[in-house]
This record gives structure tokens, C-alpha cells and sequence, in this order.
């Protein structure tokens, strides 16, 4: 198998430093397995966590993502969001039951061609040490990367994800810097409500279901899925349906209708 | 309109270049034509051998009339160098230049996998596929033409800044020259001598200043400091701190020539620690002040600092300044020492600091970034006799058309030249109360001592104090030793990345007079080429935010480094085009999804990606 197996990893490159050092790369003649393939953005910054989860769901071995150094990015502070995304992205990965390994950020700067050859060999290298990606042949991990990249495209996680940099740096209304690891944790601890959340909504979708069942079938406690039941309903995503019995079961509000 | 262009049935054509062998050589082309055939939408595609040359060029604009192409990609080199030139050509054809893609199978593929030609064939198709799914999906774009405000900035008032200034004077713009000291001149006044001739350096550039400090177009500020600049090509609004008395002011383009200053190091062969131990340009500033002390025995060090040892480059001009003040020592030191003696300038020796004379003290202040005052320590001393001068180098690179002549007469005049090699330096160490110079002779294979009077270190030219302020303030990048870093090393040497902003002079690595005038002259042509032109067309990049979507909160505006984004009066965000950068930092940020790039959308980006992915097996 892992003879045979041929990675495919979609790069996500800068255009202004690692575009380019990729481009120094090919005029030096360094040489790398030809798995790659580039996705040219003008800065990293752009690639948000949902198409990064889309572009694995659909089937990506391995996403690489490259920016400029820190200090240097073309637009002074983008790089500093992209680490932010690529963080959460890492974290949802994990949750869907997907190795956060097969994402990979590095700041190569124009002027590092040897270097790109060598980051791309590397994590080509690891992505086949790691065989091809689950997401195909396990439908549980593509459904999990469904409901991250819903997770990923909401309010909550985009609005903490873009907050942290200005948060860290220039401080919050109050002026008041926070801690980084104090920030991180709120984000993961963010990052685990709204994708047990996107995962009830998801199998809510035209079904009612118990508390009791969802548990079951997301694997998380029958309280703390009441309280994100309670969350849901607040936000008009979920409505509980008065089917039989005393159970009372609930299902997504489809917004739109279908 | 335009817009009807998106919904029309997509008609691609794709020119896949051999580069001559460069990727034909690899990669199998034709077969990877063939393939680009069977993708939806393409309805024509060929090969070229070079696509960038004129008939290549001519293939494009024919077969998008005689073929109603609507979409065009190129698959050959780097969209970076030749993007501009396949969109202009497809624009001739009368084909929107947004309608345009760039697959690149030469840098990325042919070049990098050059002994696995299958896998380059099989990525060159994965690669085109990947542009065949963006294609079909990009919308035409208007590019908004903007006023330019028809004045330059110059920043740095050397001789690279003055030659820029007065270029665009001279072209009947408005320049607005501003420098941080008080006097026009730059390094050149530390400096005792130009090449060649003997007069005071000043004096030679002296009729150079007189033309800036009086031409009607310049305005001068000096004791000046840019402290803020907002805005983009053709539109910056400047405030410039003269002593904290603010001007504020509009400019169309800017150019940094905020100079250079030299290496030291405290300790680097006694530098600092020894007396009689002092830099080039200490060293020139002390001839030209005539506060010199009575000395015999001197050596010059080369490379001290540079080329691997502190620094990793070389910094061009220290051969030919250091033989430059060889030949002065043995012609004039006699003669400058009895000046100095009559002026009472004469010093017994040059102490470290703190004593070291108020001249240098405030040289080394302001090559640290700050200011100094005046003051001078002297004393006399006896007259100098004959000189004997030795110049420690790793080779001597007297590069420049005179400058080898120059070489030979140094060496005519009895200057002697005592190779070293990097692993093998020489030192610099106090025997008793004697400065000695221990060196290897590399002719000889032998240990030696060289008792000197005065050691003179060739430190290199190194990145000025304010670079890194100014690369801030502007947005334009330094490169790894500090100095500001050009848009493209060998073809666009004078301009940055960013457009609107140029840089000259030794603001961007060593150089000599002649070529610090070249790059001002050289940047005053680029500046000045918007403020004739009136004005600039603006890539269609930037943001756009959906009103119906935007819920107003305002995340847009925090993440934006430029200041693009902006509350409307009903509370919702909206994008300033000619502000925006088009980085999609605001676009990814957006916790309403609200925001797209023109051109870089979800969709297209999600298209492109998985095109990759799904290869055609």
C-alpha cells in the first residue's frame, strides 16, 4: 500500500513569500516529489479553517499552507491571523477524528527555495507514513468534517479566531491584554461546544432525535448536550418536536426550508 | 453589460508552453495539450514553444477572435514575472485581463521534478485542471482608474536622495525633500575626500546641494522626520515632524534613500577596547577635521565584519575607500597633521570612549540613532614622518573602471597588501603599551607581529538606524542584513514590491557615489512616470461586502491593517476599493461570511483545491 500510494496535498501559498520561494525553488532546480499542488492566495490570511476542512473532506491527503515570517507578511499582519486559523483548523481536525498532522503551516520567505524543496519533501514523507486519508473510506470522519466545517464558518469560532491577534497585542476596549494560553484555551474550549453542536444539528437535519440518542451517537454526556440543546434552541437553530411518548425529541430548524 | 460575460457558457482556450526545453524537456506537453482538451469547457487548445514571445503572443490574440475564446490560460512559467504581459496580450484581444489564468508548470513542476518526467506530466495535467476550474469561475473586473496627486516624497537627503529629488524638480513636479540632520550631504559629510580628487568631499557635492537647496520645485524640510504615512499609489497623505512642528501634506509617490551607516562592534579587534583603534569612516572623518593624531605605522584590516564574519555580505566599497586612504596617508598625513597641529587639533592619541574626540563620540551616537553635540578635546603633538602603510585583505576587489589603475598606484606608493583568509585572521593586540598587528603571512607560513600606531577597520556598510522605523511606517520590506529589499533583485532593481514607493541609493546595499546618483536618477524616472501619467489603475482586488449579510460588527474593521473597511451610517461595513490590499483578511474574518474577494471567492478557491484533488484516474 504504501508503495503505491501517491499522496495528493494541496498547497495554499502566499504571493508573496512563499509563491515566490516556491518559484526560487524551481529556479535552483532544488527538487521534491511532484505531490503538490498549489492553490496561489495573495496572502495566507485568506484561507479561513471551512475551506481548509472542505478541501480535506473532499478528499486532500495533506493541506500545507505557507506564508511569510512572522514580522515580514506583505499585508504587516495577516500571518499572525493565518496561525490563529491554522491552530483551530488543527483542533476541529483532531475532533473529527482526522490526524492533525496531515495540516502543516511554514513561513518560507522568497528567498528560501532550498528550504521549500525541503518542507515539501518532508511532509510528503509524513503524509505517506500516514497513509491515505480517512475521509474517503471512513464515512463517520466525513461527516465529523462536515459538521467542523460548519462549526468553522460560524459566528462564534470565526469571530475568536479573528479577535485573538488585536486581543493579544493591542488589548481588548479596556486595554487590557490577554493571555495567550488563557485565550487558547477559550478557543478550544469554544471549538468543542460548536462542534458537538454542528454534530447535533447535523443529525437533527430532518430526524428527531432524544437527548439520550444524541448522546449516544455523538458520544458526550447526556447533560452537556441538554445545555447544547438549551444553547441551540436560543439561537432558533433547533426545535423541540412533540412526537410520541413522554420524550420529548428535537429537531433543526432548517432556515429557509427545504 | 459585463456581468453577462459570467453567465455565458464558459469557452476556454489553454496554451501550454515548452519554454523551449525548460519544460518541454520534463514534461510531455503535447500529451499534457491533448488532456486539457477533455476538460469541460475547453474548447481549444496548443502548444507553443515560447509563449511569451510574439508569435506565442499572436496565437493568443488570433485564437481568441477565431475561436470566441471568453477564457484564456497559460500554463508555463510563474504568474509573478509574466502574469502583466499574458493579461495585456488577452486585453488586446479584447478579452477582460481578469478572465485570465496563470498555471505554472515550469518553477513548480518541470524545474523541481526533473527526473520523474511521468509524475511532472501527471502534475502538469493535475495543475491545469486546477486552472480550468478557476477559470470558469472568474468574473470580469473593471480596474478603477484614481487621481494622482502630481508631487513626490523623498525621504533621505544623500546623494541618491538629492539625485531624486532634483529629477522630479527638474520634470516640473513639486518634491518634498525631507532629512533628519541639518545639513543636505548625507554620508558624504563624514567623508574627507571623493575618488580622485583631493578636494574636501563636501566641496565636491557642494555645487549638487546648492541646485536642490534652490530649485522652486523642492521643498526642503531639514531636522525633519516623516512621522506618518497613509494612503496608496497617487494618494498619501504625509505628516512630516520638523522639531515637533507638524506639516501635513499630500504626495503621489515616495522614495527612501534613507542611506546606510557602518558596522561596529565593540571588542571586534579591539575595537573600543584598544586606543588607536577606529573604523573607515571614523577614520575619513578625522582626516577631514583634521583631528588626527601623530602616526607612522598604520593598518588597514579589510572584511572586518562582513563576508561570513559578522555580517554575510560584501560590502563593495571598502577596497577602493581604504586604498583610497592609503594613498592620502602617504601623500598627506604630514600635511594634515601640521594643519591639525596649527589648529590645535592635533590629539595624542585616539582614546577610547568616552574620550574619544566629541567628532566620533557624535558619529557613533548617531550611527546608533542618536543625535549628538558638539564639543571638541584636543591637544598637540609632533609632526609625522614616513608613512608606513599595510592593508590586511582577504582579496582586493578594486572593481570600477579607474579603480584597478588607483590599485596599482597605491601600491607604486609602497602601500603594502597582506593577504588572510577567513579561518586564519589577523588579531589585534596591545603589547604592553604597543598596538601590534599579529597576523599569518600566507606567502611565508609564518606567525608575525606588526607594531602600528593606528588600525583603521574596513566594517562594512550596514542598514541605517531609521530602516526598520521606515519600512514599518511605509509597508515596504527589509531583507535579511536590514537593507530595504527591492521588488525583484535583477529586473525591477529600484522598486518595491509595492507600488508607488521606490528606493535608492545605500538605503538598499552598499554602493559608491556614482552609483547612489544612478538608483536616485533611476527611481525619479519611476516615481515620476504616475505623476505624468495623472493617474493609476488599481488591480481589481479588493473586498466586497454583502449588505444583506452584514450584521455590523465591526470584526472587518479591527483585523484591517489598511484601513479599508469602514462603518457605513446605517451601521454596516463597506470596503474602501482604492484603500484595500485585497489580502482577504477581512474576507476570512468575517463571522457573517458577509465579505468576498474579488477573484480569490470561497468558491473559487474550493474549486481550484479540489480540482487538484480529484486527479483523472
Amino acid at each position: 500500500m504504501a508503495d503505491t500510494f501517491n499522496p495528493k496535498i494541496i498547497g495554499f501559498l502566499c504571493n508573496w513569500c512563499s509563491y515566490a520561494g516556491a518559484d526560487l525553488c524551481g529556479v535552483s532546480r532544488y527538487q521534491y516529489p511532484p505531490n503538490l499542488r498549489v492553490v496561489r492566495v495573495m496572502c495566507s490570511t485568506r484561507i479561513s479553517p471551512d475551506i481548509m476542512l472542505r478541501v480535506l473532506r473532499e478528499g486532500a491527503d495533506g493541506v500545507m499552507i505557507g506564508g511569510c515570517h512572522l514580522g515580514d507578511c506583505h499585508y504587516i499582519s495577516g500571518n499572525y491571523y493565518t496561525e490563529k486559523r491554522v491552530d483551530l483548523l488543527k483542533k476541529l481536525v483532531e475532533l473529527s477524528g482526522m490526524e492533525p498532522e496531515r495540516v502543516h503551516l511554514e513561513w518560507i520567505s522568497a528567498s528560501e527555495g532550498e528550504k521549500f524543496s525541503k518542507v515539501v519533501t518532508e511532509f510528503t514523507q509524513k503524509i505517506k507514513n500516514l497513509g491515505p486519508t480517512p475521509a474517503l473510506r471512513n464515512a463517520d470522519i466525513a461527516k465529523n468534517l462536515e459538521a467542523a466545517e460548519e462549526a468553522a464558518k460560524g459566528f462564534r469560532l470565526t469571530a475568536l479566531t479573528s479577535k485573538q491577534y488585536n486581543l493579544l497585542t493591542k488589548g481588548n476596549t479596556y486595554g487590557e491584554k490577554l493571555d495567550q494560553s488563557k485565550l487558547e484555551s477559550i478557543v478550544h474550549t469554544a471549538a468543542d461546544e460548536e462542534y458537538e453542536r454542528a454534530l447535533i444539528l447535523a443529525l437533527t437535519h430532518g430526524k428527531s432525535l432524544s437527548v439520550k440518542d444524541l448522546s449516544k451517537k455523538i458520544n458526550v454526556p447526556t447533560d452537556r448536550v441538554l445545555e447544547h440543546i438549551v444553547e441551540l434552541r436560543k439561537n432558533s437553530l433547533i426545535a423541540m418536536d412533540h412526537g410520541h411518548g413522554q420524550t420529548p425529541t428535537y429537531r433543526a430548524i432548517i432556515i429557509g426550508g427545504e | 453589460m459585463q456581468e453577462q460575460k459570467t453567465i455565458e457558457e464558459p469557452r476556454i482556450g489553454v496554451f501550454v508552453c515548452h519554454c523551449g526545453t525548460n519544460i518541454g524537456g520534463v514534461v510531455d506537453v503535447k500529451s499534457v495539450a491533448e488532456y486539457a482538451k477533455t476538460l469541460p469547457g475547453v474548447v481549444f487548445t496548443t502548444t507553443n514553444l515560447y509563449t511569451c514571445a510574439e508569435d506565442g503572443l499572436a496565437s493568443i490574440r488570433d485564437s481568441i477572435k477565431e475561436h470566441n475564446l471568453n477564457r484564456v490560460i497559460v500554463a508555463s512559467c510563474t504568474p509573478r514575472t509574466h502574469a502583466p504581459l499574458f493579461q495585456a496580450t488577452v486585453g488586446e484581444a479584447g478579452l477582460n485581463k481578469y478572465l485570465f489564468t496563470f498555471v505554472n508548470i515550469r518553477e513548480h513542476c518541470s524545474w523541481v521534478h526533473m527526473k520523474d518526467k511521468d509524475g511532472a506530466t501527471e502534475k502538469a495535467k493535475g495543475l491545469i485542471r486546477m486552472g480550468v476550474a478557476r477559470v470558469r469561475l472568474l468574473t470580469p473586473q473593471d480596474e478603477p482608474k484614481l487621481p494622482v496627486e502630481k508631487s513626490a516624497l523623498v525621504i533621505g537627503g544623500g546623494v541618491a536622495g538629492m539625485a531624486a529629488a532634483l529629477s522630479v524638480a527638474k520634470q516640473g513636479f513639486p518634491v518634498h525633500l525631507v532629512e533628519k540632520e541639518k545639513e543636505l550631504g548625507g554620508f558624504v559629510k563624514n567623508l574627507n575626500n571623493l575618488y580622485v580628487t583631493t578636494k574636501d568631499a563636501m566641496e565636491s557635492i557642494k555645487p549638487f546641494i546648492q541646485k536642490v537647496t534652490s530649485h522652486p520645485n523642492i521643498k526642503l524640510y531639514l531636522n525633519s522626520k516623516v512621522s506618518d504615512v497613509y494612503g496608496y499609489i497617487g494618494n498619501y497623505e504625509i505628516k512630516i515632524d520638523t522639531a515637533g512642528k507638524e506639516t501635513k501634506t499630500k504626495v503621489g509617490t515616495i522614495i527612501v534613500a534613507t542611506g546606510a551607516t557602518e558596522y561596529s562592534k565593540e571588542g571586534l579587534y579591539g575595537y573600543n577596547v584598544f586606543k588607536n583603534v577606529v573604523t573607515l569612516a571614523e577614520f575619513e572623518l578625522m582626516c577631514k577635521k583634521k583631528i588626527l593624531p601623530k602616526a607612522q605605522r598604520f593598518a588597514f584590516i579589510q572584511c572586518v565584519g562582513s563576508r561570513g564574519q559578522d555580517k554575510s555580505y560584501c560590502s563593495r566599497i571598502c577596497c577602493n575607500v581604504a586604498i583610497k586612504n592609503a594613498i592620502n596617508i602617504v601623500d598627506n598625513y604630514d600635511n594634515m597633521l601640521q594643519i591639525a597641529q596649527q589648529n590645535n587639533k592635533a590629539i595624542p592619541e585616539v582614546p577610547v570612549e568616552p574620550k574619544a574626540p566629541e567628532e566620533i563620540m557624535d558619529r557613533r551616537r548617531r550611527r546608533r540613532g542618536r543625535g549628538g553635540d558638539e564639543a571638541v578635546e584636543e591637544e598637540k603633538h609632533g609632526p609625522g614622518e614616513n608613512m608606513e602603510v599595510t592593508v590586511f585583505n582577504r582579496d582586493v576587489m578594486s572593481y570600477g573602471l579607474e579603480h584597478e589603475l588607483i590599485f596599482n598606484k597605491a601600491r607604486e606608493k609602497r602601500v603594502r597588501f597582506v593577504r588572510y583568509t577567513p579561518d586564519r585572521r589577523p588579531e589585534v593586540v596591545m603589547n604592553g603599551d604597543q598596538l601590534t598587528v599579529k597576523y599569518f603571512h600566507e606567502t611565508l607560513k609564518v606567525e608575525r607581529e606588526m607594531p602600528v600606531d593606528l588600525v583603521i577597520l574596513s566594517t562594512p556598510l550596514v542598514a541605517g538606524p531609521d530602516s526598520a522605523t521606515i519600512s514599518k511606517m511605509l509597508k515596504v520590506p527589509l531583507g535579511q542584513d536590514g537593507f530595504f529589499l527591492e521588488a525583484h533583485v535583477k529586473l525591477r532593481p529600484v522598486d518595491f514590491a509595492t507600488d508607488g514607493i521606490f528606493v535608492a541609493g545605500t538605503a538598499k546595499g552598499p554602493a559608491d557615489i556614482t552609483e547612489a546618483i544612478d538608483q536616485g536618477e533611476a527611481a525619479s524616472s519611476r516615481a515620476a512616470t504616475p505623476l505624468w501619467k495623472g493617474y493609476v489603475q488599481a488591480e481589481a482586488l479588493s473586498a466586497k461586502v454583502d449588505p444583506d449579510v452584514c450584521s455590523g460588527c465591526g470584526t472587518c474593521i479591527d483585523v484591517c491593517p489598511y484601513g479599508a473597511p469602514t462603518k457605513k451610517e446605517d451601521g454596516l461595513a463597506e470596503i474602501i476599493a482604492a484603500a484595500c490590499k485585497g489580502c482577504g483578511c477581512c474576507g476570512a474574518s468575517c463571522p457573517n461570511n458577509a465579505i468576498s474577494m474579488t477573484n480569490f471567492t470561497d468558491e473559487q478557491l474550493i474549486a481550484e483545491a479540489v480540482a487538484g484533488i480529484k486527479e483523472a484516474h
